[in-house]
């Protein structure tokens, strides 16, 4: 308090003056209510149209207010709110303040020495966090308009998704770990909203309890490590933890591992990784573009902000570090793996998003906490774009089969084919996405991710590597998992896009391009997805072939601009670790790394296409059941098979036990009989409550006794 | 004088109680209550001598509310008699309910 | 002589509320009101409050009495109740009650108010005002001049009270 009181006093590290920081949020806010409360109007208006005897309750719909104007608020807030960012952000790099802008609005609780401002803080990760949020929310929610058309719950979609916005933008700027925490819960209740947003199909509804349960478990973690850092700092600000942590922790001490690793159980549940995962595949259930901006690019991605918002705790834990690193690597690998075998579009994305988390896991995990974090906004990119053009697939083979009537999967990939004739644009920007998740020169994944797996080899040959044997371990499996990912996206998009289609001669007529506000979304992301990892090119890629000798402009920005954020966890780690090793493990340096990765990646690719192609396909009703080790990759490894007979049914065997013998035999026993006590005590108490005039006057004669005896003496 | 008097009407104001919690007569409960009312114009008149006019005053619109409340009280009376068809205060138990 | 007719009063009061609470029929207990009601009419002139004394005579004696005699007859009430009292248990704790009450009452007679007893002048203000005004006109000044909301308010309340009465005593229609 008194720190960021001094803070705004003299003015120090106001180098920028913020333009209205809580509009930002104020403005999604205000959409959900609109848009709320057009949901309520329209959820009693087609109420009375069902009670008429009417089926259809979007007859007459689409032209009312209630479903055109929330395809103007939703995004209209959520434009208006990037514009300000915008502004903020220019502001911003022109100020060059290294201290964070802290706006508090008003004291959230005070008791004892326990006081939580609601306040928010602008640093240099939470404001590119706020553009990604705002950004591609923006482009989301203007896809969504046509992607959603038609929909009787059009209002109640909107304003779901604003508020969605809203708590995200709580959880990323929020000065301290309470009001993050907001946002945490805040975000898992739209992502359980939106996921069951198709309430009446059973498997939707428990597909959003899935998620919203598992996410329960990671958020325990998060409250104890919350409880850990105030009995031992006093304080939830971010400034002051990160100031005093040095001092308070010891380096590797239990305490700041205890702490770190309960934050990774926060950080694992959101983030979908290893062992929590299971909830973000079942989430594909929601609209497809909620997939794209909850379970792809924002939402699941805050786990990596909490890490690298935590970076000092972890760069103090090697321990934890290590293992959200193994965590990470493994997700990837495993998750890649099971994308390999899965038919549903949606699913083989969702896999790829669990793997992408872990890469960016392994980012944060090997103290390259810039390296995680561009991952982080590059991914948004190129993953959201991806989603949104499943989502356009989707909607046309959807519209396909609905006019002729066939009841086939319109999310099966086997059922596809040949797409890229009828939807082109789709089908470039799609290929845009693909190379740049396989991480192929020059597109934006290839940076990221060539720098997250150049770091992992660096730290395991760095001079005082905690564990060398190890961080080599993760760089093979992260190199590895980097092919597999070409082989899975390259054959999600030969099955989709190329060959023979598969839909049906008279389906084939109908599948049409996405309509303009679905594409020009689309557009948008690809060229970002093109050019959105120059901003943090190394500098040794820059100045070889690879950077176009020294002609890409922004080399290293990103790891220059997050600096303040993230200097204070490097200086640790290079005092506990020593000076980075500039070869890999094997030999060759950054350079000759990144031309083989994407040399390698190119020739993966070309044989998938080749062996895609070779194979033959048959349609999801015809196709046989994978044997042999597919099948154990199609069914997912067994994962969910093995939760539910380790988890869920000790669990029910437990209940069984808590039903019957704790609760019947001991708890409905003393709740009886305290029951009974008060019963009788009730029944002392109604002797007095005889009915009788008399009996009434007597005890009134002793009440007036009573006062008269009070006021005498 | 005045202390005999204000004695006096504690002793009818303590009779009256007395009555209304033993007796079982609705009617005559009424008159004890009506006793009461007595006592305490008493106590007013009494303390009239000494405290000024307006004691006098009370009086009268104690006798005034006395009148009212007598009115009413017996014509609920009458009512209940006709009702259990007696006037017995065992039969006013519904003031449990 | 003030003092004789005091304690003759004060007897008959004391007997008449002794009766009215051990008389056994309605009519007897009704009876012994009257007289101890004409008693405390006769304080009253003792007391210098002459008009309450003639009011006290004619609406409660008289009218307020005179109701309640036509309540009994009309119920045709004899001898319809079998015990006079609810019961030992309730009369041995109804004297401690209205005992332990009038003890403090009592008490407090005593304790407070010597000095104030004996203030010579104050019934003087009274006997003055009786000897310019009258009877009524004591009373009817302050009643017209202080208490004239009040006053006006107890017609809108005998108003109530003769409609509610009439409301509950009359036969279901």
């Amino acid at each position: 308090m008194s720190n960021i009181n001094l803070i705004q006093e003299t003015g120090i590290g106001e180098g920028w003056e913020p333009l209205l920081p809580g509009l930002i949020i104020l403005l999604p806010l205000l959409g959900f209510f609109i848009n709320g409360v057009l949901a309520l109007w329209e959820a009693k208006k087609s109420a009375a149209i069902i009670r008429e005897g009417n089926e259809d309750t979007t007859a007459g719909l689409n032209s009312s207010k209630a479903h055109s104007w929330p395809g103007w608020i939703g995004p209209g807030v959520i434009g208006v709110a990037f514009v300000l960012t915008l502004i903020n952000f220019v502001r911003m790099l022109e100020g060059e303040a290294s201290e964070p802008i802290i706006r508090e609005y008003w004291t959230w609780m005070a008791t004892g020495s326990l006081e939580i401002a609601a306040a928010i803080q602008i640093d240099q990760l939470a404001i590119i966090m706020v553009l990604i949020i705002t950004g591609i929310g923006f482009l989301i929610h203007i896809f969504s308009v046509g992607y959603m058309h038609g929909d009787p719950g059009y209002p109640r979609y909107f304003a779901y998704l604003n508020l969605f916005i809203f708590f995200m933008l709580i959880l990323v700027m929020g000065s301290n770990y309470p009001v993050m925490f907001v946002g945490w819960e805040g975000v898992g209740l739209c992502s359980y909203l939106l996921i069951g947003y198709w309430f009446d199909q059973e498997e939707k509804a428990s597909a959003g309890k899935k998620a919203f349960i598992v996410n329960r478990i990671g958020d325990f973690g998060f409250l104890l490590a919350v409880f850990l850092l105030f009995t031992n700092l006093g304080t939830f600000d971010y400034g002051s933890i990160f100031a005093r942590g040095e001092e308070v922790f010891e380096y590797g001490g239990p305490l700041v591992t205890t702490i770190t690793l309960f934050f990774l159980l926060a950080a694992v549940g959101k983030s979908a990784q290893i062992p929590l995962y299971i909830w973000l595949p079942d989430a594909m259930a929601g609209p497809t573009p909620v997939s794209a901006l909850i379970h792809a690019a924002t939402m699941v991605t805050a786990g990596v902000y909490l890490v690298a918002r935590s970076s000092l705790l972890f760069a103090m834990a090697p321990v934890s570090s290590a293992i959200v690193a193994g965590i990470g690597v493994f997700t990837a690998f495993f998750a890649a793996t099971i994308a390999l075998k899965q038919y549903d579009i949606k699913k083989v994305l969702a896999y790829s998003t669990v793997s992408q988390l872990g890469y960016m896991f392994l980012g944060v995990g090997v103290g390259a906490y810039t390296a995680g974090f561009f991952h982080l906004i590059t991914h948004a990119f190129f993953k959201a774009l991806l989603f949104l053009g499943a989502g356009a697939v989707i909607h046309s083979m959807h519209y396909a089969l609905h006019q002729t009537h066939k009841d086939w999967d319109a999310q099966d990939i086997r059922n596809m084919g040949g797409l890229r004739k009828c939807m082109p644009i789709t089908w470039i920007t799609m290929w845009i996405a693909t190379l740049a998740i396989s991480g192929i020169w020059p597109f934006a994944g290839f940076f990221s991710k060539d720098e997250i797996i150049w770091m992992t080899g660096s730290i395991a040959g760095a001079d005082n590597a905690p564990y060398p044997g190890l961080y080599t371990v993760y760089w093979v499996m992260a190199l590895v998992t980097a092919m597999l990912t070409v082989i899975y996206m390259t054959r999600l998009m030969i099955m989709a896009f190329h060959g023979m289609n598969r839909t049906g001669s008279k389906e084939f007529g109908h599948l049409h391009e996405a309509p303009k506000h679905m594409w020009i979304p689309l557009v948008v992301l690809a060229v970002f997805s093109v050019i959105g990892g120059w901003i943090n090119v190394s500098k040794d890629i820059q100045q070889s072939f690879l950077g176009g000798f020294g002609n890409i402009p922004m080399a290293g920005w990103l790891h220059h601009w997050l600096e303040p954020v993230t200097e204070s966890a490097h200086h640790i780690q290079e005092i506990h670790w020593g000076a980075i090793s500039h070869s890999a493990p094997l030999g060759g340096g950054e350079v000759a790394w990144g031309a083989l990765s994407t040399t390698a990646a190119l020739i993966v690719l070309i044989v998938t296409v080749w062996m895609v192609r070779s194979d033959k396909i048959s349609v999801a009703t015809e196709d046989s059941d994978p044997r042999g080790l597919s099948k154990v990759i199609y069914n997912k490894w067994y994962v969910d098979e093995f939760y539910g007979h380790i988890f869920i049914r000790t669990l029910q065997r437990l209940s069984k036990f808590a039903w019957r013998i704790v609760d019947i035999k001991i708890i409905d026993r003393s709740v009886g009989i305290v029951a009974g006590g008060m019963r009788a005590l009730g029944w002392l108490a109604s002797l007095t409550q005889s009915g009788q005039v008399n009996t009434y006057a007597f005890i009134f004669t002793v009440g007036i006794l009573l006062i008269f005896g009070i006021v005498i003496f | 004088m005045l202390p005999e008097s204000l004695i006096l009407s504690a002793l009818i104001f303590v009779i009256g109680t007395m009555g209304v919690i033993v007796r079982r007569n609705v009617i005559i409960m009424f008159l004890c209550i009506e006793l009461q009312l007595n006592a305490v114009n008493l106590t007013f008149v009494s303390l009239s001598r000494y405290l000024g006019i307006d004691g006098q005053v009370f009086v009268f619109f104690v006798m005034t509310v006395a009148a009212a409340e007598a009115a009413v009280g017996l014509a609920i009376i009458i009512s209940i008699f006709r009702h259990y068809g007696s006037v017995d205060v065992d039969n006013f138990r519904m003031l449990k309910w | 002589m003030v003092e004789i007719l005091f304690y003759v009063f004060a007897a008959i009061v004391l007997g008449g509320a002794l009766g009215v609470v051990m008389g056994r029929n309605p009519i007897t207990s009704l009876m012994f009101m009257v007289t101890s009601l004409a008693g405390i009419s006769g304080i009253f002139v003792l007391l210098g409050a002459h008009f309450l004394a003639a009011i006290q005579i004619m609406v409660y004696a008289g009218a307020i009495m005179v109701l309640f005699l036509f309540v009994i007859m009309l119920l045709n009430l004899g001898h319809d109740y079998q015990r006079a009292v609810r019961g030992w248990g309730i009369v041995v704790l109804g004297f401690a009650v209205t005992g332990s009450l009038g003890g403090l009452l009592a008490k407090q007679l005593k304790v407070g108010s010597q000095e104030f007893y004996n203030n010579p002048e104050a019934g003087m203000v009274i006997d003055a005002d009786l000897l310019e005004h009258g009877a009524v006109g004591v009373i009817a000044h302050p009643l017209f001049t202080d208490y004239v909301v009040a006053f006006e308010l107890t017609g809108i309340l005998l108003f109530v009270t003769i409609v509610g009465a009439i409301a509950l005593a009359k036969k279901r229609v």
